[in-house]
């Protein structure tokens, strides 16, 4: 029996009021509710507060480099298979610096789970635009407004035919919890971009913003590949979550857990055979 | 005829079948008995363009390669055009009858008579060939068999006659050609591997089970002898979509617990200098191969130098401890990538081996490598009392690795400064602590620093100082020398740390000393200045992109011996 207390409480740097918070403690309680001991995952992060959340809680961790959750992630995986691999970081890491990192992990389909905390603007380095701020949107950076179209991470996915596509937002977190689940069961790549405020750089996106738009899907048949091209186009006055698309394409295939793994030397020594 | 063996180059344009003519012969020579060294050059293009296959066969021990032509394989005109002055007195020239060879000594090959398809036409050459070089024809109808097993019987006997027709003209033509003696027919069986394979073998002899690579020359075919011979016994490997995800994944790798190596040149490892400074500090032991190519940039993607020497002892910002060897051959490429594994794992930091294309694509013949010889190499733990803290205080710096596992306390990796459990933190007290405990294992490493190899007289007039590929044409340029000047060689496989106490007497002991790089600005000789304060007196340096013969060293000696 695993419970909540068993992942622990640790002093955070975030900002009171962060979306960070209930995503956290939805990370928890979707690890207890799965009865996912603290040992049996192993959770990858990049550079960012959102990166930060490993640190906060009890499990294997690598809190690695801006932009390159995903491929260390999907190493682990590969190396260790037989444990679950959750990878946790902000929108400029997993969109920005990491984006290619995202369409090649999408192509993989490793059975990882990317969790995006999504708050449009860069919190850590305070408050400069990220890839998904909204046109026009005026930063101290960018003074005269974002010019740059904003990624939709989640057509993007969609469109790449991903396995598993959700959107969910902090101040949902019954919802985030049951989506994290899901994700996680699912087998192959799965993307959870998570709404989140910044309550200190994104006077623009706040909780506000966020509650009167969101609303929860309802009759979506997330295995139609068109209909989920048309939610995810859906960004504005009203922003859905839920899971959009789900696909059954076959996850990269994984070996053995390499740790335990040892040649033969007979083998080894008919590999040197062959080259006489 | 040179001296040292016979010289022989195979000329053509890409996709003409070149380099398969060269690998077979070689292997041929290898199995007669002979002692093998080659020396590929290639343009950086799929067709056309003039590539070349050039092979040393002889019954002493090679070195280095050779400039001086003995047998001449023209695959068309412009071999011929472009080689007809390398060629050495005595030598013959092996071309298609339609190919003007003017008045040179040539057998001029009737192609179509002796093969009808032009399929078959590289065995003709083949053939011819070998039988100039006066191979045993039965060694390489065995090898034709071997080679076209997987097509079925019909292709290998289509083969085989091929190869004995070729013969079989050879020895109805007056020419003039004197083929150096076979060696004993009971020689000991040999190996014929390249640089790169060594590495993927020794690799794999040290439990080597995860590569991750972005394609780059002239480091790809580390990995692919890797895929080859290791995916069949469990090895994972995958083909990242750039560089920065190769290094990164195999940090992740490791950590999960693989033995796992990255492979690159210059350009691609560049991209990797982010994950080499996380390797550094997360303490994730990486095995890191960089075969070195002409830069800066795209420079020449085919071509040979030593030039990123600067770059591999200093890539990755902050300060962590790293080990760099530099394999001069096959045999070294073996045991330095065996021994890489273990440091890597011994000291939780990144190690380097630093090649370039001509080693990378250079066959040699070899003892069969031992692997029931090498010493074990280091494993990290499976298992850990609970209270394990994954970067813990020790004496010598090295905290006990675990890999994580269901029920294993929890192994916290960070590439933020982190305290003794793995945590962020910025306190500045722990940070001097941290810092410290990592560069620390430096010390370690320098204890377990490969001796440089000294060949030659005590106390010469002139001493060459090399590192890497650069030994052969070195020991050869020694051996050739005409001079009444003593001299030696003094060769570095392991470039960075550098232990003064195991070399700076050699150094200051001899008259001269003269750094030999494939480099324009004498990178080692810096390093070395940098490290122990001496200075060189004299360099030979080449970065043309060929390369370093003995006759290449001889000319740059011209005035020291």
């Amino acid at each position: 029996m695993v419970s909540i207390e068993d992942y622990g409480e640790f002093q955070t740097t975030w900002c009171p009021g962060c979306g960070n918070f209930p995503i956290l403690a939805s990370v928890k309680t979707a690890l207890a509710e799965m009865g996912v001991a603290p040992s049996e995952v192993m959770i990858a992060s990049g550079i960012g507060q959102a990166a930060k959340l490993p640190h906060y809680m009890n499990c294997h961790m690598f809190n690695g480099l801006h932009g390159r959750v995903l491929p260390l992630a999907q190493g682990m995986k590969l190396a260790n298979p037989d444990m679950r691999v959750l990878c946790v970081s902000g929108d400029g890491c997993s969109y920005g610096e990491g984006g290619n990192h995202f369409l090649a992990a999408i192509r993989r389909n490793l059975d990882i789970t990317l969790l995006v905390h999504d708050n449009q603007i860069y919190g850590l380095t305070k408050g400069q635009a990220s890839p998904t701020s909204a046109l026009g949107h005026v930063t101290k950076t960018q003074p005269t407004g974002v010019r740059s179209a904003p990624f939709n991470p989640i057509a993007t996915a969609v469109a790449m035919k991903a396995n598993f596509v959700a959107r969910a937002f902090s101040g949902e977190p019954e919802h985030l919890v049951s989506v994290i689940k899901e994700a996680m069961d699912h087998p192959g790549f799965a993307l959870v971009d998570i709404l989140q405020p910044c309550v200190s750089f994104n006077k623009v996106n706040t909780f506000g913003w966020y509650k009167e738009r969101t609303y929860l899907l309802k009759d979506h048949d997330a295995s139609d590949w068109g209909a989920a091209m048309a939610v995810a186009d859906e960004f504005g006055d009203r922003i859905p979550l839920g899971v959009i698309y789900r696909n059954d394409r076959e996850a990269f295939p994984l070996g053995k857990r390499l740790a335990c793994s040892e040649y033969d030397r007979n083998d080894l020594k008919a590999v040197m055979q062959s080259y006489t | 005829m040179n001296e040292n063996g016979t010289n022989i180059v195979v000329g053509g344009a890409a996709g003409q079948g070149l380099a398969t003519i060269g690998r077979l012969m070689s292997r041929a020579a290898v199995r007669a008995g002979y002692h093998l060294l080659v020396d590929q050059r290639y343009m950086s293009r799929v067709r056309g363009g003039h590539n070349t296959f050039g092979m040393r066969v002889g019954t002493e021990p090679l070195y280095g390669p050779a400039e001086g032509i003995d047998i001449l394989v023209a695959l068309n005109e412009e071999t011929l055009e472009l080689h007809r002055g390398e060629l050495a007195e005595g030598a013959i020239v092996l071309a298609g009858e339609e190919i003007d060879t003017g008045g040179l000594n040539a057998l001029r090959i009737p192609f179509k008579k002796l093969a009808p398809k032009p399929l078959f036409h590289n065995t003709v050459a083949l053939g011819v060939l070998g039988a100039t070089l006066c191979n045993d024809v039965a060694i390489l109808e065995a090898l034709l068999a071997e080679t076209f097993a997987k097509k079925g019987e019909e292709v290998v006997r289509a083969n085989v006659d091929v190869v004995r027709a070729a013969f079989e003209w050879v020895s109805e033509q007056a020419f003039d050609f004197s083929c150096i003696m076979p060696p004993e027919p009971d020689a000991p069986t040999r190996m014929m591997v390249n640089g790169n394979e060594a590495i993927a073998l020794g690799a794999l002899a040290a439990g080597c089970n995860f590569v991750s690579f972005y394609p780059m020359t002239p480091s790809t075919s580390v990995a692919q002898a890797l895929i080859d011979k290791g995916a069949p016994l469990g090895l994972v490997h995958e083909q990242a979509e750039d560089e920065i995800a190769a290094a990164n994944m195999a940090v992740g790798a490791s950590y999960a617990g693989a033995r796992a190596l990255v492979t690159t040149s210059g350009g691609g490892f560049a991209l990797m200098g982010e994950g080499v400074s996380l390797a550094g500090v997360s303490e994730t032991p990486m095995v890191f191969v960089v075969a070195q190519r002409p830069g800066p940039a795209t420079g020449m993607a085919t071509r040979t130098e030593q030039g990123d020497l600067d770059l591999v002892v200093h890539a990755g910002h902050g300060e962590f401890p790293r080990a760099v060897l530099a394999p001069a051959d096959p045999e070294q490429c073996f045991h330095l990538a065996h021994r890489a594994f273990d440091l890597a794992e011994s000291f939780q930091t990144p190690v380097f081996l630093l090649t370039d294309q001509y080693l990378a694509d250079s066959y040699r013949d070899v003892e069969p490598f031992d692997i029931d010889g090498l010493p074990p190499v280091a494993r990290p733990m499976t298992e850990a009392e609970e209270g394990y803290k994954r970067y813990v205080l020790t004496e010598d710096g090295v905290s006990p690795r675990l890999v994580p596992g269901p029920s294993t306390p929890l192994v916290r990796a960070d590439s933020h400064e982190h305290d003794e459990a793995g945590r962020i933190t910025e306190d500045g007290m722990n940070r001097v602590v941290q810092n410290s405990k990592r560069l620390d294992k430096g010390f370690g490493l320098e204890d377990e620093v490969v001796d440089p190899d000294y060949y030659g007289e005590d106390a010469p007039d002139v001493l060459l100082l090399c590192w890497g590929s650069s030994l052969g044409a070195c020991l050869d340029a020694m051996d050739r020398a005409e001079t009444d000047k003593t001299m030696a060689v003094l060769h570095f496989s392991q470039v960075y740390p550098l232990c003064e106490s195991l070399f700076l007497d050699d150094l200051e002991k001899a008259g001269t000393v003269v750094s030999v790089e494939g480099n324009a600005t004498g990178q080692f000789a810096k390093l070395v200045a940098r490290e122990t304060g001496f200075q060189v007196d004299e360099y030979v340096l080449r970065f043309d992109g060929r390369p370093l013969t003995a006759e290449y060293v001889l000319a740059g000696l011209n005035g020291i011996i």
